[in-house]
């Protein structure tokens, strides 16, 4: 694949959608193409994040440790998504992992030039303000459901217990 | 030392001073003859005055002394007319040239090759006496001291030795012959000629002395200023970090100030003495005209030999010169020699003796290394190891726990006998160690202290260095060889240097318990094997270049496993994802275009691959298979690209440095030249304009790049160009580009690279990691292994070690010391640049060593003695306790202070 087919698969990504097409291409080429194989990891949750990635082609899982130190895959990710950026906004470790689960093509877009554009275009910096909105609404959502379910089946156990009692 | 440069002079070049001063004496009738044929023939020959022809030249040519009549060409006759008395003299005139220059010439030669041989041997003894002096000098005395001791400050010496007393004997006797031909003109012209000489004879060594003084002085601060050198050098960090560049520049020029004032009232001085000097000798001419023409006018003297004496006085201005010059140089040599020696005499320094003995037979150590009292003190009288007594068996295993300035550092220094104690005893197996040679205590005991020296060279050097004490297998020479290591021989006794021979082998094979260099190469990795260094010893190997002519097994191993790699990479299509391997008929999208084009390694400078696109040969083949119009094209494409993706970014900016084609200087004209061509019209641009916009397509890497410039026409024809490039190389060119070949090893390129025979793809994660394994794996498989990390050995390690980690220089020492294989091995904190997991592999394969053999070690933690047989506790220089660490731990109130304090 081209720089000139990285811009325009750049573009279909929102964050990037409104950015002039001389500074993506500008971001293709001094960001790194980088493919990983079936089962190699992007990240580890815990790790020091220095990059952010966008997915060209491929399939990928986002698992989170739990504390009881099981797996739970929270998403699948796939063409045009961006991951990573969490870590190297807030400077915070990695707080999941992502593995390919097929051959993975990405761009891996370092910090520096991550921060360089956001500073540049302050169009960028709004996308990535309303991505990361929609996600606390969509964590939100999913917390209330989670309660929902959690109150719902505290009652139900409460009933289980009463109705041994 | 001898005292004076005299003494030092007559002692090691009596003989040959003795026959300079000889021939010097022997050249000077035919200098006295030199004088005196002018004049005959001036007289005798063209006047003719007193003279009747045809004369007899037999009794001609005889020249009377003491009395004696001395017939030069031994008793003839011959009569001879005018004229052909006039040509035998002149032929006799050009004799007495040639026999005078070549007096002079075998005279200088000599002269000079005795000077230099007096350097040498006073050179080698100054460094000799360095190797000798007790450690503590080195804390008042810097390398920027004696560097320029031994370097620059004697180098005059060299000079002034071949001259020391031959020049006073010749130039005197020159004088005396020239002074005495006066005298037998005229005695009282000779005597006004040299009236003033004790004026001058009074006053000059009065002034010459203050001049030394001040000579003196300069060089203390010559010394001093090299010295500030080699410690700027040492400290150009500390500098840095402290921003007092400043402040060390100003001490500088302080320093020069100093100097400056020294050379400045020198000169006053030196230049007084010669303004003096000069006067003085112009009163001479002075008196010739005033006394002497006085004389003339009287009529009691001819005015031809007034004339004849100015001549002779003129005569004797040069060697008069000479021999003032003579006595200032003196004066400045005895005080370079003065000032040199007296530095090289420090109290405690250790006799010849003690560097070169060499003991009959080695027998290991056995019984016990005890000390009685041992007492060692600093520069202000404090004890540092304050009367330690102690008896240690040979064959058990020591620590020594106590604070950093409890001693132990110092104790583990006299135990190995680097320090020589300021009282007490030390024996060794019965024997007082204070009279042990070095072949003892340098062969049976080994020291590695807290930052041991690394030496430029390679590791190999380095391991084996503990092994080098006397040449043990001679080199055979023979013919000019043989001769030239006569020479050799020859020249190092006459100068009093030591004549072993350089290129002998000096490894003591039988001490490291082996046969040849390959069981040692063997025992040298088994070595850093047990302290944990094979790993990256084996990494450097890998890094490293071979000489396929001198390891064709190593090169033809190298190929089976290059051929392995490639099968495995057949059949696993992730690898071919890693690795983009070379292939004659393809071209590589993870190679620039340049190297496609090569496909090959440069040698030398011909065809370095920045500036391929000057080089006319690749310029031809571009033309010859019709590339040129398509590098313009794409080289106009790539700039385009350029100034469209960098034209807005600060110069500075590292996107610029990293990625970027084009500098940030050549934008602009890069911009420029973008302005006023177009794609279409690129044949028709100046040369200057195409030779920037061709160089451009060669630093292209496809995959890296992601410019889609390097087409699949493109890249056909490259391989074309590929194809011509190797088949029409000039002979002249043909070394300067080693091609890739499947079937041959590239001697330019490392082991790993040979290995690969590819690129390491771009854009695969951890490639570096994973092609690491990939590597090893191969390695492995083909038992390659011990081989690859016997490469390793021969990694250059920088100066001073510089390239390695200080980890890696601690545990190459300790592997030297090791190899040694010592009855007693003497550690000071040597692990502790390493991380805790190395410094435990270091200490378990060291106890599981030295299991009945004898370890001390000054440990840096307290708790690192608890496996050791005993423990040593020392506090503020004394010996408190000595046991097991098992009774100590609990009992000794120190012992458990220094535990819990860690």
């Amino acid at each position: 694949m081209s720089l000139n087919e990285e811009v325009e698969l750049l573009r279909t990504i929102p964050m990037f959608a409104n950015i002039e097409p001389s500074k993506l291409k500008l971001l293709a080429f001094t960001s790194e193409r980088l493919t990983f194989q079936e089962g190699q990891d992007l990240c580890r949750q815990g790790d020091i994040g220095d990059a952010a990635y966008v997915v060209v082609e491929g399939t990928a899982d986002v698992i989170i440790d739990l504390p009881d130190g099981g797996k739970l895959t929270v998403a699948q990710i796939g063409r045009n998504a961006f991951v990573g950026e969490m870590a190297i906004l807030c400077e915070v470790p990695r707080t999941a992992t992502i593995t390919a689960t097929a051959k993975l093509e990405t761009l891996r877009i370092s910090t520096e030039l991550f921060f360089r554009l956001v500073k540049e275009f302050p169009s960028m910096a709004v996308e990535i303000m309303r991505d990361l909105a929609r996600r606390q609404v969509a964590s939100n959502d999913q917390l209330t459901e989670a309660n929902q379910k959690l109150s719902a089946a505290e009652k139900r156990l409460q009933e289980l217990e009463g109705g041994a009692s | 030392m001898e005292k004076t440069i005299y003494g030092y002079v007559w002692r090691f070049s009596r003989q040959q001073q003795i026959t300079m001063t000889l021939m010097s004496a022997a050249s000077l009738p035919f200098l006295y003859l030199f004088y005196e044929v002018p004049k005959t023939i001036i007289n005798e020959a063209i006047q003719g005055s007193g003279i009747e022809f045809p004369l007899n030249l037999g009794e001609k040519l005889t020249i009377s002394v003491l009395g004696l009549d001395i017939p030069l060409l031994g008793p003839f006759d011959l009569m001879i007319d005018q004229v052909p008395y006039l040509f035998v003299l002149c032929v006799l005139f050009l004799v007495l040239v040639g026999v005078n220059q070549g007096f002079k010439y075998v005279i200088n030669v000599y002269k000079g090759l005795t000077g230099e041989r007096m350097l040498r041997r006073l050179r080698f003894e100054l460094y000799s006496r360095v190797l000798r002096f007790p450690l503590p000098t080195f804390r008042k005395m810097s390398q920027g001291e004696i560097i320029p001791m031994i370097t620059a400050e004697v180098e005059p010496l060299g000079g002034f030795i071949g001259d020391a007393f031959s020049l006073p004997a010749f130039q005197g006797g020159y004088l005396v012959t020239i002074l005495s031909f006066l005298f037998m003109q005229d005695w009282r012209m000779a005597m006004a000629a040299v009236a003033l000489y004790p004026l001058q004879l009074w006053l000059i060594p009065k002034l010459q002395r203050r001049v030394n003084l001040l000579g003196k002085e300069r060089v203390a601060r010559v010394r001093r200023l090299s010295d500030k050198i080699s410690e700027t050098v040492q400290s150009v960090q500390e500098t840095h970090a402290h921003d007092t560049s400043n402040f060390v520049l100003t001490d500088f020029a302080n320093q020069l100030f100093w100097i400056y004032g020294v050379r400045e009232r020198i000169y006053r001085q030196k230049f007084v003495i010669k303004f003096l000097n000069n006067s003085i000798q112009q009163l001479g001419p002075f008196c010739f005209y005033s006394i002497g023409g006085y004389f003339v006018i009287q009529g009691e003297l001819e005015i031809g030999t007034l004339i004849a004496a100015i001549a002779a006085h003129k005569d004797l201005a040069a060697p008069w010169k000479d021999l003032l010059t003579y006595y200032q140089m003196q004066s400045d040599a005895s005080i370079k020699y003065d000032v040199v020696v007296s530095q090289f005499g420090p109290a405690g320094m250790r006799g010849p003796e003690y560097q070169m003995d060499e003991p009959d037979s080695l027998a290991p150590l056995t019984g016990e290394l005890a000390a009685t009292n041992l007492t060692l003190t600093d520069d202000q009288d404090v004890a540092v190891v304050d009367g330690v007594s102690l008896r240690l068996s040979l064959d058990k295993r020591y620590a020594i726990v106590g604070t950093g300035g409890s001693g132990r550092e110092e104790l583990t220094m006299l135990l190995a006998r680097l320090l020589d104690p300021d009282n007490g005893n030390l024996s060794l197996g019965g024997n007082d160690a204070a009279l042990l040679p070095e072949a003892v205590t340098g062969r049976r005991m080994a020291h590695v202290g807290a930052s041991a020296f690394v030496f430029a060279g390679t590791i190999a050097d380095n391991l084996f260095l503990g092994l080098k004490h006397r040449p043990l297998k001679a080199v055979e020479y023979s013919g000019e060889a043989a001769k030239q290591r006569a020479f050799y021989v020859d020249e190092a006794r006459r100068s009093g240097n030591i004549d072993y021979d350089p290129d002998a082998d000096w490894i003591d094979y039988a001490a490291a318990g082996v046969d040849d260099p390959a069981t040692l190469r063997l025992a040298g990795l088994a070595a850093l094997t047990r302290i944990g260094m094979n790993d990256e010893v084996y990494r450097f190997g890998l890094r490293g270049t071979i000489d396929p002519q001198d390891r064709p097994d190593l090169a033809a191993g190298i190929l089976r496993a290059r051929a392995g790699l490639r099968e495995r990479m057949a059949g696993d299509p992730a690898l071919l994802d890693l690795v983009e391997g070379f292939a004659a008929e393809s071209y590589n999208l993870n190679a620039s275009v340049g190297e496609n084009l090569m496909f090959g390694n440069p040698v030398g400078g011909a065809f370095d691959v920045e500036h391929l696109a000057e080089h006319a040969y690749v310029l031809d083949v571009l033309e010859q298979v019709g590339l040129t119009e398509q590098f313009l094209s794409v080289g106009f494409q790539v700039a385009s690209t350029m100034v469209e993706l960098f034209a807005d970014l600060p110069p500075d900016h590292e996107l610029f440095q990293q990625f970027s084609f084009i500098s940030a200087d050549e934008l602009p004209d890069i911009q420029a030249l973008l302005h006023r061509s177009d794609r279409a019209n690129l044949g028709v641009l100046p040369e200057e304009d195409r030779s920037l916009l061709m160089s451009l397509p060669f630093k292209l890497i496809p995959a890296r790049h992601r410019l889609g410039l390097v087409d699949d026409d493109l890249q056909t024809k490259v391989l074309e160009a590929r194809r011509y490039f190797a088949e029409h190389l000039p002979d002249d060119l043909q070394n300067a580009v080693e091609f890739f070949d499947m079937e041959k090893y590239n001697a330019t390129a490392n082991i790993q690279d040979n290995i690969l025979f590819g690129k390491v793809a771009y854009g695969q994660a951890q490639a570096a990691e994973r092609v690491g394994d990939l590597v090893s794996e191969v390695v492995d498989e083909f038992g390659l292994h011990e081989t690859v990390a016997g490469v390793g050995l021969n990694f250059q390690v920088g100066i001073a070690g510089s390239r390695l980690s200080i980890a890696q220089r601690q545990k190459l020492a300790i592997a030297r010391a090791l190899l040694k294989r010592p009855d007693i091995l003497i550690l000071s904190e040597a692990t502790t640049p390493l991380d805790s997991a190395g410094q435990a592999l270091i200490m378990d394969a060291l106890l599981a060593e030295f299991e009945g053999r004898c370890l001390i070690w000054s440990v840096q933690r307290a708790s690192m003695a608890e496996n050791f047989d005993e423990v040593l506790v020392m506090r503020q220089g004394r010996l408190m306790e000595m046991g097991s660490y098992g009774v100590l731990s609990q009992s000794n109130e120190h012992v458990k202070e220094l535990l819990e304090s860690e």
